[in-house]
């Protein structure tokens, strides 16, 4: 079988094909499979290595965002990092909050990576 | 002899969906036509639920649904939702079961819906000499509206007489990737043939009211579009939460602007032609926003409790089917209405696709394009009105959900052409 995950328009040159840029404009990727702790993979051209699981549709930073920088997806504004975020690591709620409502989650009793 | 008369009359194929080449539906005698010729039985109060749930249980196969309202205090928005769905073009004949001292005005629903020239009957249970009696009354009732129904012949239908709603439910971060957006190419091409397609869930556009906005067919449809939205943020503010489920933070998505980016994705690119409340039915093809929050001071708790009551309003707005995009993996259709189920998680798929209608997880693995899922969608509709069916009716899904709202009726700048 070819490779299940061919280049869509949309992925970046320099960043792992397992990744989805949305939009040119966005500060983070989009994980198109699982991808496991331990891998290594290319980011906008940084070389990486996950701590933990990334769960398919999760994100993942595209270059370093420093703490009270929005983080933009699909070239819109979906809330403010709440930290300095690096290159390469998860940005989920651990480190952004809406600039609308907070949100409600259980992700604290959910193991690490986990997202099923 | 209640049962006698549900078993002969049950063991008969589905009603009235044999395969045909061309669109078929039922003509309404307001000019609408139905893909489906369901008899509803609907429970005017919770006190007759049951009564109404073992009336219909016989037919469950076979295009008889339950429907209802819990509540014993009156509510005109609960009123006009039960009057558009019982006389929703899907529907060919109408049970009502009333406990007998609720509040609910049966009397001028029953009017409505013999008005519309539907065959209908009251069963009050208290006057009915109690369960055993109204059960046996209602399953009569049943099994001879079921086949007259199956004997009542069909017309050619066209594209454009279609209205079709759509819902994200279980989102996760795959749904704005490819199932919603998927879903707005369907959107976009029902819109070019004449249809009337709505979007829904303002509480879900939060952060996008700019960009949505700027596609209103009038400067002044706009600025309605973008209040709608404020009022959805001050309301769910209100209340605590965002329209954001543990879940859906589970699945990937951070923030109640990133959800909305990705729902609103599923309004597809045609220009906005109005905005309408529950139970106001499109006037003509073109995109629609449904909105769901009620107006006025927040009185009833959350707009949408779950899925299936914004599923509810869309159906009462006249959607023939209704697209469901899900990416955790929700499982629900509807009564009277097919729920289309697209999947937009690969994974979900491929655990759960026996109760998925379109795998749209390819777009995520690149074994489909948008457009090429779009038209999957997009004749899979045109399918319903053919004879076939979604995988939550094979399996009997009729969810249905009904609480209590407050809505003001929309003004003239809400639909401008």
């Amino acid at each position: 079988m070819p490779n299940p995950l061919p280049d869509l328009a949309t992925v970046a040159g320099a960043t792992d094909g397992r990744l989805l840029l949305l939009f040119e404009g966005d500060n983070v990727l989009v994980a198109r499979t699982r991808i496991r702790a331990g891998e290594t993979l290319f980011v906008a051209g940084a070389e990486v290595t996950l701590a933990a699981d990334l769960p398919l549709g999760h994100k993942l930073a595209r270059c370093p965002i420093a703490a009270g920088e929005k983080i933009v997806k699909y070239g819109a504004p979906i809330g403010t990092a709440t930290e300095a975020i690096a290159i390469g690591t998860p940005v989920h709620v651990h480190n952004v909050r809406s600039d609308y409502t907070p949100t409600y989650h259980l992700m604290d009793a959910v193991k690490p990576g986990a997202g099923a | 002899m209640s049962m006698a008369v549900a078993t002969e009359t049950t063991l008969s194929a589905p009603s009235g969906l044999a395969q045909t080449e061309t669109m078929r539906g039922w003509l309404r005698s307001d000019g609408r036509k139905g893909i489906r010729n369901t008899v509803v039985v609907a429970y005017l109060v919770e006190c007759a639920h049951h009564v109404a749930r073992e009336i219909a249980i016989p037919f469950r196969e076979h295009d008889v649904h339950v429907i209802g309202f819990p509540g014993c205090y009156p509510n005109p928005y609960a009123e006009r939702m039960m009057e558009r769905l019982c006389t929703h073009p899907n529907v060919g004949a109408v049970l009502l079961i009333s406990l007998g001292c609720e509040s609910f005005n049966k009397y001028a629903l029953e009017k409505k819906v013999r008005d519309s020239g539907r065959p209908v009957k009251t069963i009050v249970i208290q006057a009915a000499g109690g369960t055993r009696k109204s059960m046996a009354e209602g399953r009569a009732f049943v099994a001879e509206q079921r086949a007259a129904l199956d004997e009542a012949p069909t017309v050619e239908m066209d594209p454009s007489e279609l209205i079709i709603g759509t819902v994200c439910g279980g989102s996760d971060g795959t749904s704005g990737i490819s199932g919603n957006p998927a879903a707005g190419r369907a959107f976009d091409q029902f819109v070019a043939e004449g249809a009337a397609c709505i979007f829904e869930e303002t509480g879900e556009l939060i952060g996008c009211e700019h960009i949505m906005a700027a596609r209103a067919v009038t400067p002044e449809l706009g600025q309605i579009l973008e209040a709608s939205v404020a009022k959805a943020a001050r309301y769910y503010a209100t209340l605590g939460y965002g329209s954001f489920a543990a879940g859906n933070a589970e699945g990937g998505l951070t923030t109640i602007e990133e959800k909305s980016m990705g729902a609103y994705a599923k309004s597809g690119a045609s220009p906005i032609s109005g905005l309408i409340k529950p139970g106001d039915v499109p006037p003509h093809g073109g995109l629609y926003l449904l909105d769901v929050v009620p107006d006025g001071d927040v009185r009833f708790g959350f707009p949408n409790i779950n899925d299936n009551a914004e599923i509810a309003e869309l159906i009462a707005c006249g959607s023939h089917a209704v697209l469901f995009v899900t990416g955790r993996g929700s499982v629900v259709g509807s009564a009277i209405s097919p729920v289309v189920k697209i999947c937009a998680n690969p994974e979900t798929y491929r655990r759960m696709e026996d109760d998925m209608d379109v795998d749209a997880g390819r777009i995520i693995e690149g074994r489909a394009s948008l457009d090429a899922v779009g038209r999957e969608i997009h004749d899979l509709v045109i399918d319903l009105a053919r004879g076939k069916r979604t995988k939550s009716e094979e399996l009997a899904h009729q969810e249905f959900v009904l609480g209590y709202k407050s809505f003001e009726p929309i003004g003239p700048a809400c639909l401008p052409v």
